[in-house]
């Protein structure tokens, strides 16, 4: 989009604290009028060293920290580091443990998409949906709760198993959760996504094309709402994904061009459905079994190293990590899918109205402290 | 392709520049003469047989005596992966920008250089990024001593 300039630049600063950055981010916007003619984002103010500490502590010692990164996913953060560690031992769980952790992580995933349409609608100017949404993510996290003692921060996978076994009702609670969650998808939608406002405020905005996409690195439900079809969870299936029957959702552009805010947000809703379908089948396939019996004595993976990605909430989330064959991993390099998308940021909100910058860091769904790590 | 082919394909292309491959590791990867990165990556990214349109992930290791700078790379088109390497001297680690093959490079690579100290030439905006500007050392060196105060505040 060409912008002309004739007034004057004026800088603003929208946070560190600011309700809708979703965290301590810092936009220096560069502003004509309402006209935004550059966005740089300065990041890093939740720096906690996660790398530095990662090379100090056990292999094992490692989980809690990555529950610290994204908090509104944390099943899913651990879940990446574990795979990443097992595929370096070579150590194979048994289906109780790879069922569990599928029912975990996109239990997790509706969580934390709940948590993004939520918050979105309520930048947006639509208190309401936030609440419902949270109403419903409270169910999840009560089951979380009831498993392994925590509602945010789990440790709940370890590298080889799990910490705990589920208690004997929880097959019926998470079914019965899920029939109760799909008809409320239902609602979210007449409430909120196919509101005109709501249509108005973000379709047409903070446009995102695939190639853009791609060469900034962008992944998870941000690049799949500019119409490409890249699911890790299809196309380099782990924890036996390609077992189950699930569609990959993209942005289709109903209310505008591909790639815009409305359609990174309805990717995001599709998604939740998706998940449903997959735990469905995954309490279906649940068998008998003991969820530790492949956790090791000694957790000393072999010199090497393992690059290990899984598809989180915010996209597909990577652990590299280096073993030099001690108790300690030599070097944990995360590649975050929230801090590449965060470097698109510039280019995709570049000539938005300052409201719309709004729509537009809402839509990418960031959590700063995988950002900042 | 599976990764003995591009290993294949990129020694016959680069010959020399290609120091060594590794190809039975979990991740396998070959080392490239730093001097030729960018040839490598432009080639890796625009060929046709190759088409690594993606980098996964950029990291910087410090194995105590080099510093290695890892490039995870992943074509969308023909979906396979392949890992290049440069090794760099501890001191004054340089290597050229990839900026201009995948735009996330720019804050990869200023990640790298705010907790590693690795140069890239050319880059457009070689910043702190994740810590202070003023912040001295890069923590991510083995040798890294954390200070005992910043600006005169506990650390």
């Amino acid at each position: 989009m060409q912008v002309e300039y004739d007034g004057e630049v004026m800088t603003l600063n929208m946070g560190p604290q600011h309700p809708s950055t979703h965290g301590v981010l810092r936009l220096e916007l560069k502003t004509d009028g309402e006209v935004v003619s550059d966005a740089i984002p300065h990041i890093g103010y939740l720096h906690r060293c996660f790398e530095k500490h990662a090379e100090n502590v056990d292999y094992a010692g490692v989980v809690p920290y990555t529950d610290r990164m994204d908090y509104c996913a944390a099943m899913n953060q651990e879940l990446g580091y574990v795979l990443a560690v097992e595929k370096l031992m070579g150590i194979q769980v048994n289906n109780r443990v790879r069922c569990i952790r599928i029912i975990m992580a996109e239990l997790n995933r509706i969580a934390s998409h709940l948590i993004a349409a939520g918050t979105y609608g309520n930048d947006i100017g639509s208190f309401t949906p936030f609440l419902w949404c949270f109403v419903d993510r409270e169910d999840i996290l009560d089951i979380f709760e009831e498993t392994c003692g925590a509602r945010l921060l789990y440790n709940y996978n370890w590298v080889g198993g799990l910490m705990f076994d589920v208690k004997p009702d929880f097959e019926s609670k998470v079914m019965k959760f899920v029939d109760k969650f799909e008809p409320h998808v239902v609602a979210l939608n007449k409430l909120l996504s196919d509101n005109y406002i709501f249509i108005k405020r973000t379709a047409n905005v903070g446009i995102m094309s695939p190639e853009t996409a791609i060469s900034y690195g962008v992944t998870g439900p941000n690049l799949r709402g500019s119409g490409v079809k890249f699911d890790v969870r299809k196309d380099e299936p782990y924890l036996g994904y390609e077992e189950y029957d699930f569609d990959v959702q993209i942005g289709l552009g109903e209310h505008g061009p591909v790639g815009s805010c409305w359609d990174r947000y309805m990717v995001r809703i599709r998604e939740v459905l998706e998940s449903c379908r997959i735990i469905r089948q995954a309490v279906a396939k649940m068998t008998p079994g003991d969820v530790q019996e492949s956790i090791p004595k000694r957790l000393k993976p072999p010199a090497g190293e393992v690059y290990m990605r899984t598809e989180c909430p915010r996209g597909e989330l990577g652990y590299y990590i280096v073993s030099d064959g001690s108790v300690k991993p030599y070097r944990v390099k995360v590649k975050s899918p929230c801090f590449t998308v965060m470097s698109a940021f510039r280019e995709i909100s570049r000539g938005a109205m300052i409201a719309d910058i709004i729509a537009i860091l809402g839509s990418v769904d960031v959590v700063l402290g995988e950002i900042d790590r | 392709m599976k990764p003995e082919e591009i290993a294949a394909l990129l020694g016959e292309t680069f010959g020399a520049k290609i120091l060594e491959s590794k190809l039975d590791s979990l991740n396998p990867w070959s080392m490239v003469e730093p001097g030729s990165m960018l040839e490598v990556s432009r080639f890796l990214r625009s060929d046709a047989r190759l088409l690594m349109d993606h980098l996964e992930t950029l990291a910087g290791v410090d194995y105590k005596d080099r510093i290695e700078v890892v490039y995870v790379l992943y074509s969308m088109t023909h979906r396979h992966r392949f890992t290049l390497k440069v090794k760099l001297p501890r001191e004054g680690p340089k290597v050229h920008t990839v900026e201009s093959c995948w735009a996330v490079a720019n804050w990869h690579e200023r990640e790298a250089y705010d907790l590693l100290g690795v140069v890239f030439e050319g880059h457009s905006d070689l910043r702190r990024i994740l810590l202070p500007d003023d912040w001295e050392g890069h923590p991510l060196r083995k040798d890294y001593k954390t200070p005992a105060t910043y600006r005169d505040m506990p650390v």
